[in-house]
């Protein structure tokens, strides 16, 4: 039996150490929160005063003129419903063969490694590869190359969260389908997928959020355009290169739009995320 | 389910296993006893009904889980328009046997049946079978409810869109049929274009028999329908299959005994992958011929 004098330095002990685990997780959160409140911070003030209707409807100005960023948000939109629009059906087709064809099988396996190591792949390596295959073949930057950059970032997303959602999926409603005399494939598009349906179009939005602020691929594929073009065969402008051009330019009404388009993008990506997270807990829920 | 008839006809294993079965029926045991200890088969179907025909056949049944093997020389009669029981411990392999009868098993790689499953004298295992045909004519009921994320009209005309084209009105007559089949056209009848998943546990599962009748097989599998229920849903339940049995050939995989007893005509008792008694479920329950199935019904193990 131990004394009860050992039985409470042993109680305290464990306090102590409860009490210092407990503090130091609560300081490191603090340390990651602080830089990230400290950088949005930042963005607001330095760009709020510049959101306002020129912002939408000029397009981008030589330096000590009047403008906005039109022909740049335009052509983000365009290059990221590029990306999106082939990288969606591949990714989920990929994503399907991996969740309902392919489960256990070693082509499986290798895939899923690959679509890892491109998920982490740096983005800069994208655009230098489209550069070579697409710019240099076509001879000069276009909205397509940089359209193709992005899908190669939206691919590997969406076949990883598009597996991982199917999976979710009970086997019990395939083998219920399946028992039915259903063939596979009605069982997936039918059943599967409509199991999924909210978890899928959550990686898509993911994917949407990750290339909206991607700038390297771009830079070496739809580059950057001053005027007002929705030419897709032509050098494109797009938020995160003006972005890149005019903060590193000496201009004062230049920053003040890189701030802006900043603010816009950081908006438009917490935006996407949100709608995602309501996607994801409505899909928990059940309904 | 006239006991006499059942009983007078039936032919129960024997007590000394490998004689008996052999020479109590010699017309109807499609197969000899087999050359082992004949401890682990059990003579063919012991309750043939004269006025009842075979509907499922099993005959050297074995099934592997990977390595694993799970099913050891099943061999068992299906009588036609009779609710068959398998019963057994956890793991006897009851329900594997049931997953057999409509290669739903396929849907894994790993897993293989070999033997012959004869349904109206055709082998389902035969690899030319088509296995959409085939689950056309038998029908599945799981566990746990498995309603589709749709709406209980669409659960409903899933399956049947597979084998017809129905106009409007045909669809709407064959889902009404179907869910008063099944006893629940009164609760959700004016709400059929609600989502399945929003019903009870017992109405969901319903709505799953009402949907595996839809498509009007001729077996209907059920594989511990009502062990996820609470009681007044499973009573619902095994009233509706006295009233399916009508129709139906009805095999029904449970946990609880009180369950085969009250529903089943004939009993299978299973355990460690072999089939250990198979007879009228009366018989079954109150002269055992089997050591096992004596203990196990006496609540000895399992």
């Amino acid at each position: 039996m131990r004394s009860s004098a050992a039985a409470t330095r042993l109680y305290r002990r464990r306090r102590f150490v409860n009490a210092l685990n407990l503090g130091a997780s609560v300081l490191a959160t603090a340390f990651g929160l602080f830089w990230l409140v400290w950088l949005l911070w930042t963005l607001v003030s330095h760009g709020y005063q510049w959101i306002n209707l020129d912002l939408f409807t000029l397009p981008t100005p030589p330096p000590g003129s009047a403008g906005g960023l039109s022909n740049a948000i335009v052509g983000s939109l365009m290059l990221t419903g590029v990306g999106v629009a082939i990288g969606t059906p591949v990714g989920v087709l990929a994503g399907t063969y991996l969740s309902e064809f392919a489960r256990a099988s070693r082509l499986a396996s290798v895939v899923r490694f690959v679509n890892d190591v491109l998920l982490s792949a740096p983005s800069i390596l994208i655009g230098v590869f489209i550069y070579n295959i697409a710019v240099v073949t076509m001879g000069h930057f276009s909205g397509w190359a940089g359209g193709l950059a992005l899908a190669l970032i939206v691919i590997p997303v969406v076949v990883r969260t598009t597996e991982d959602m199917l999976r979710l999926v009970p086997d019990s409603l395939r083998e219920a389908a399946a028992a039915l005399g259903a063939p596979r494939w009605r069982v997936v598009l039918v059943i599967v997928y409509r199991a999924a349906r909210a978890g899928i179009l959550t990686g898509v939005l993911l994917a949407v959020a990750r290339i909206s602020g991607e700038t390297a691929p771009l830079l070496f594929t739809a580059l950057n355009n001053q005027f007002w073009s929705t030419n897709m065969g032509q050098p494109m402008a797009n938020l995160p290169v003006v972005i890149f051009q005019f903060a590193m330019s000496p201009y004062k009404d230049w920053h003040h739009l890189a701030w802006a388009g900043a603010l816009l993008i950081t908006f438009t990506i917490l935006i996407l995320n949100i709608i995602a997270r309501i996607l994801v807990r409505t899909r928990k829920t059940g309904h | 389910m006239e006991p006499e008839t059942l009983l007078s006809a039936d032919r129960v294993a024997s007590v000394e296993p490998g004689t008996a079965s052999a020479g109590a029926a010699p017309v109807r045991a499609p197969r000899p006893v087999p050359e082992r200890s004949g401890n682990d088969t059990l003579g063919p179907q012991t309750g043939p009904d004269a006025r009842s025909d075979v509907k499922i056949r099993v005959r050297g049944l074995n099934f592997h889980y990977g390595k694993f093997q799970a099913l050891h020389d099943i061999s068992l009669e299906i009588r036609e328009r009779y609710v068959t029981a398998f019963i057994g411990p956890s793991g006897c392999g009851k329900t594997t046997l049931l997953r057999a009868f409509n290669r739903i098993y396929e849907l894994y790689p790993d897993q293989r049946a070999s033997g012959e499953v004869i349904l109206d004298g055709e082998n389902i295992l035969d690899p030319r079978q088509d296995l959409n045909l085939l689950r056309a004519r038998i029908g599945m009921v799981f566990q746990k409810p498995t309603p589709f994320p749709m709406s209980i009209y669409d659960n409903i005309a899933f399956g049947v869109r597979l084998y017809e084209r129905l106009s409007r009105t045909r669809m709407g007559e064959r889902v009404e049929w179907a869910l008063r089949k099944a006893a629940l056209w009164g609760e959700v009848k004016d709400k059929l274009k609600q989502t399945g998943t929003q019903l009870s546990g017992g109405q969901q599962q319903r709505l799953c028999i009402a949907r595996a009748i839809a498509v009007k097989p001729e077996v209907l599998l059920l594989d511990e329908p009502a062990s996820a229920l609470d009681p007044i849903s499973t009573a619902h339940i095994e009233e509706l299959l006295d009233e399916l049995k009508k129709d139906y050939t009805i095999v029904i995989v449970t946990h609880n005994m009180q369950q085969a007893a009250r529903v089943s005509d004939y009993t299978a008792f299973m355990y460690l992958g072999k089939l250990i008694e198979f007879s009228a479920t009366d018989r079954i329950f109150t002269n055992p011929q089997r050591k096992e199935t004596e203990d196990y019904i006496s609540g000895r193990y399992g």
